[in-house]
């Protein structure tokens, strides 16, 4: 079935980029405000979700060619593997370790290892969450 | 630095995940998910004698220090079980490989046993009481999917009252937490055992004890047993039997650490009423044992029973009694899944779960045979199998304190479970057999072997009890004297 | 305030056990949904509600509020996010199998 709907296809152009970067400034908020993996990985597939209800799956898969299960087993390892981290640095299991670096155009910046394993968090849930939608959505 | 002790619990989450990645490969997987639970045993036999040396061991996440961070705490009696649990998966697996199929193993059925291992390895080794709620949930979730992988109509209906039933229990768990949270103001399992000392166990304290023991008690199967026959009994063997040993376990480790660990101040109220839900635990699974010709759920309720039994040493409460439920829960682990995979194989070589429909199974299987024999005597409690040195020690407390009534409850469901298998035994293991030698479907070795393995365990958990006193005692000796447990956590001594 | 939400949390637990015991599945999970909720503002009240500023680093000078129950609420709600997509997935694979989603006939029958 296809419905020719021209005014959210066009809204939804445009907003696609709004959801995008709030999704963005959450997860990177998330360090001392609100805001961090799991919130930001739920608006950012909520963007997913919107572009398979406004455009068919198959035209969206075409254009995201990602297995979400792999995303997801992908997300889960980047977050355990920090805890394995430190093994390898003789520190208790999931220590965090921080600094202030001065990156060009940013200006001082801490960077922590904790936004690792929020990106893997972040990955499991858009995964988890697109996984779930198309595995309900497929056979309608 | 200990963190060596988290290798349990993050070892089968990493292969897990990995084993995602190796969806077709059904080897690698096989490999990787057996490998893992081979390398706990030997973590799980290094940290128990470590701990007879160095005392409680515990590791802090983060290097928050407790009471402010989440930590694991290895005690003997936590690493006794991820030991056996250990085992069993391993030799569960084993049997998975034969019998599971192709399709369950595409739809990452060994990455979803490695979640379930890690969640129950987790409950038994954390030392944070809503870190103990978060592995439950992380073993329920495994478990919800393994109870649906398969797709069956019958797994599918069980399934949803499985999973409504085990949301509702983990909400009066998440209540539970909250109740003692407002009224202690700390989560640490050692803080929350000091401070019901200095403030003493007040009723109030004692009101939110019955709510965990309700929460315990839906997931232990304790008189609360009414959704488990039902979601037992419809997974394929190797599912069922690594919930047949392992679940239900976990749930009675919570009931023991809560009532040893926080709540022992009133034991003429708290320990009287497990008594009392145990007892009629007993009877009720012994009625269910004899009433059914499905062997399935004769041999459900004998999970049932089991539990009944093992609530019967915490409910005595002595050293002895807790050295016999710590003995008993190791048989019952090893033994209920040798029950659950050989009820399983019977069913496949017989094609059929009704008992009158099966006869003679001996003459074709005699070594399969004669290890359903081996099963019965060790669960009736005959030396010199495991399920003896466990019966004698909590007969010996319930003796100690008087406890008669108990004590005579506990001893006549042993007949009850020998009456319920010996009725197997004679209907489908004796007599004329029914299967022709040309439509024998032959005995595969992957179903045996896993048996014959099980068996071997139980021989020697029955033999080498007196090899594993010393750590049983000691881990009893953790649960007699909380503030050993206390003392390790908050002022590492 | 205390009051207020935990009459508020009462009224959910009604909701939900209203849910939880009729025959559609899909209210059923609902119900647990729900169910859950109400436990999360059990979780914040028990914490204490309005006695201090944000827990948030840099933002306030003074004494917080307990943060402990918010990373309670918040892992309990990711927990409950997951049960209850994976519990809908369910409902739904079971109303393909079986063409019924009410309880009652999905209790099954002694010989199958």
């Amino acid at each position: 079935m296809k419905i020719n709907n021209v005014i959210l296809k066009t809204v939804t152009k445009v907003v696609i980029y709004i959801i995008l970067t709030l999704a963005v400034y959450l997860f990177l908020a998330g360090h001392n405000s609100p805001g961090g993996g799991f919130i930001g990985g739920l608006v950012l597939s909520t963007a997913f979700v919107l572009l398979f209800i406004v455009y068919d799956i198959e035209t969206i898969q075409k254009a995201l060619p990602f297995d979400f299960k792999k995303v997801a087993a992908l997300g889960a390892f980047l977050a355990v593997g920090t805890g394995f981290g430190s093994f390898v640095f003789d520190v208790p299991f999931l220590t965090q370790a921080f600094g202030y670096f001065n990156l060009p155009f940013f200006g001082e910046v801490e960077l922590t290892t904790v936004t690792i394993f929020e990106l893997g968090v972040a990955l499991v849930v858009v995964g988890v969450v697109v996984t779930i939608i198309l595995s309900i959505s497929e056979d309608v | 630095m200990n963190n060596i002790l988290v290798l349990p619990m993050a070892l089968p989450v990493l292969a897990g995940i990995i084993l995602i990645f190796f969806r077709k490969h059904i080897k690698i997987q096989r490999g990787i998910s057996l490998g893992v639970m081979l390398i706990n045993i030997g973590i799980s036999i290094y940290l128990l004698n470590r701990i007879q040396e160095e005392g409680i061991l515990r590791l802090d996440f983060g290097g928050w220090e407790p009471p402010f961070g989440i930590l694991f705490v290895a005690d003997s009696f936590s690493i006794i079980l991820v030991l056996t649990t250990s085992i069993v998966a391993a030799i569960c697996l084993l049997y998975a490989f034969s019998s599971i199929g192709k399709a369950h193993e595409n739809m990452f059925f060994y990455s979803f046993v490695s979640f379930l291992i890690a969640g129950v390895n987790g409950s038994f080794l954390t030392g944070d009481l809503f870190n103990l709620y978060v592995n439950f949930e992380v073993m329920l979730l495994a478990s919800y999917v393994l109870v649906a992988l398969g797709g069956k109509k019958v797994q599918l209906r069980e399934s949803i009252k499985y999973v409504v039933i085990n949301v509702l229990s983990s909400w009066f768990f998440l209540i539970a937490i909250a109740y003692l949270y407002g009224s202690i103001g700390t989560l640490n399992m050692a803080h929350i055992s000091e401070r019901i000392a200095e403030s003493g166990q007040t009723p109030l304290l004692t009101g939110i004890s019955m709510v965990f023991l309700t929460v315990f008690a839906l997931k232990s199967g304790l008189l609360l047993y009414y959704w488990l026959p039902g979601s037992y009994s419809t997974p394929p063997t190797a599912v069922a039997a690594l919930f047949g040993a392992l679940l239900t376990k976990v749930g009675i480790y919570a009931i023991i650490r809560v009532f040893t660990l926080f709540f022992y101040h009133e034991p003429e109220f708290t320990h009287t009423i497990i008594g009392i839900l145990a007892g009629i635990t007993l009877i009720g699974g012994s009625i269910g044992a004899v009433a059914f010709k499905d062997i399935r759920q004769i041999v459900s309720y004998n999970v049932v029973i089991g539990v009944g039994f093992i609530l019967v040493g915490l409910a005595v409460g002595t050293q002895a009694a807790l050295e016999g439920s710590i003995y008993y829960l190791m048989h019952d682990m090893i033994v209920k899944a040798l029950l659950f995979l050989l009820a399983g194989t019977m069913i496949k070589v017989a094609g059929s779960a009704n008992m009158d429909e099966m006869s003679g199974l001996i003459r074709n299987y005699p070594l399969f045979g004669w290890i359903f024999f081996i099963v019965m005597i060790s669960l009736s409690g005959i030396p010199p199998l495991s399920g003896f040195i466990g019966k004698v020690l909590i007969g010996q407390g319930a003796v100690e304190t008087g406890s008669y009534l108990l004590l005579a409850l506990a001893f006549i469901s042993s007949i009850v479970v020998l009456y319920s298998l010996l009725r197997i035994f004679l209907n489908c293991f004796w007599g004329e057999t029914m299967i022709s030698f040309e439509d024998e479907i032959p005995m595969k070795k992957g179903w045996i072997i896993p048996c014959v393995l099980l068996a071997i365990a139980t021989i020697a958990l029955g033999l080498g009890a007196e090899a594993l006193a010393p750590y049983v005692s000691d881990a009893a000796n953790t649960l007699i004297n909380p503030d050993v447990y206390i003392d390790a956590v908050l002022y590492d001594k | 305030m205390e009051t207020l939400i935990t009459i508020l949390a009462g009224v959910l637990v009604t909701v939900a056990t209203y849910l939880l015991l009729s025959k559609s599945v899909i209210r059923v999970i609902l119900g647990t949904a729900i169910l859950s909720h109400a436990a999360h503002l059990m979780i914040m009240t028990m914490g204490g509600l309005k006695e201090g500023e944000v827990p948030l680093i840099g933002k306030d000078h003074g004494p917080y509020v307990d943060a402990l129950p918010q990373a309670l609420i918040l892992t309990s709600i990711v927990i409950g996010f997951a049960v209850t997509a994976l519990s809908l997935v369910l409902a739904y694979r079971t109303y393909q199998e079986t063409g019924t989603d009410t309880l009652d006939e999905l209790r099954g029958n002694k010989h199958e």
